[in-house]
């Protein structure tokens, strides 16, 4: 196993998570806004090729925070254009993303008709 | 689609532990390189089985989602996230509780207005400003041929 590797994931995507931390605990932000800046600024540092070298770098430690579900968002949107046109410019970005969005939505509607709320504390 | 400030807070508060900054950015650090530890172990489990790395990759993702959405249902998750703050909320896993736990809180409000509806309150604005973000990027990219 490369221990190196699971280093770099370990520094990055606690990082990204770490940055969200101090955005909670110093600004106004929202956990809901929070989420919704990083999908957009992983699209944008998508476009702008920035992300694509912390990918090849960190692995799951860049593509498991939602910045990477930008990021996937951004490529599927290049690849779409490049292969379908400008079609491509509204389907890239959801068939990307797509199986992580269904599953979200399936598993969600699973356990969420499975289990009880549980009161919270 | 209406929130009291009530449910509001609450899921405001299910990320946001009380004590501030020396303690909660290094948990974060911490539960957040965790989780994306797993998905490294995961994928190259994948690929070891012989996925090519963009299925793994999906592959990775489908499967936090799924632990984090039973996790939820269990009632742990959320536990979890007390001492994890934004470390369980920025990953993959953070996006599968932000639709697992609305949809399962108003399950008695009805399965369509309240499950079906309020599954997305969190995860609804981040498809609508993603899908919206990579649109304008695919725009700009076809405008100039620069895919």
């Amino acid at each position: 196993m490369d221990w190196m590797m699971y280093l770099k994931v370990f520094l990055v995507g606690g990082a990204l998570c770490a940055i969200g931390q101090a955005l909670i605990d110093y600004t106004k932000l929202t956990p809901a806004r929070i989420l919704v800046s990083y999908v957009v600024t992983g699209v944008i540092l998508g476009g702008l090729g920035i992300y694509q070298p912390l990918v090849d770098f960190a692995g799951a430690g860049a593509t498991v925070p939602l910045t990477g579900f930008g990021w996937l968002l951004s490529k599927g949107v290049k690849e779409a254009i490049a292969e379908k046109g400008l079609l491509g410019i509204l389907s890239g970005g959801l068939t990307a993303t797509s199986a992580g969005i269904a599953a979200a939505v399936i598993f969600g509607l699973i356990f969420a008709l499975i289990f009880k709320p549980k009161d919270k504390s | 689609m209406s929130m009291t400030p009530q449910e509001y807070e609450a899921i405001n508060q299910r990320y946001s532990p009380a004590s501030k900054g020396w303690k909660t950015i290094p948990m974060a650090w911490l539960f957040g390189g965790i989780i994306c530890c797993i998905g490294q172990a995961l994928s190259d489990c994948y690929q070891a089985l012989g996925l090519e790395k963009d299925i793994a990759s999906a592959s990775v993702s489908v499967t936090l989602v799924f632990l984090a959405a039973l996790l939820t249902g269990l009632g742990v998750y959320d536990n979890i996230a007390k001492y994890g703050g934004a470390g369980c909320l920025v990953p993959i896993t953070g996006f599968s509780n932000a639709v697992a736990s609305p949809a399962l809180d108003f399950k008695s409000e009805g399965l369509v207005l309240g499950l079906g509806a309020k599954m997305f309150v969190i995860a609804g604005p981040v498809i609508v400003y993603g899908t919206a973000a990579s649109v304008i990027y695919g725009l700009i990219i076809y405008i100039f041929h620069w895919y």
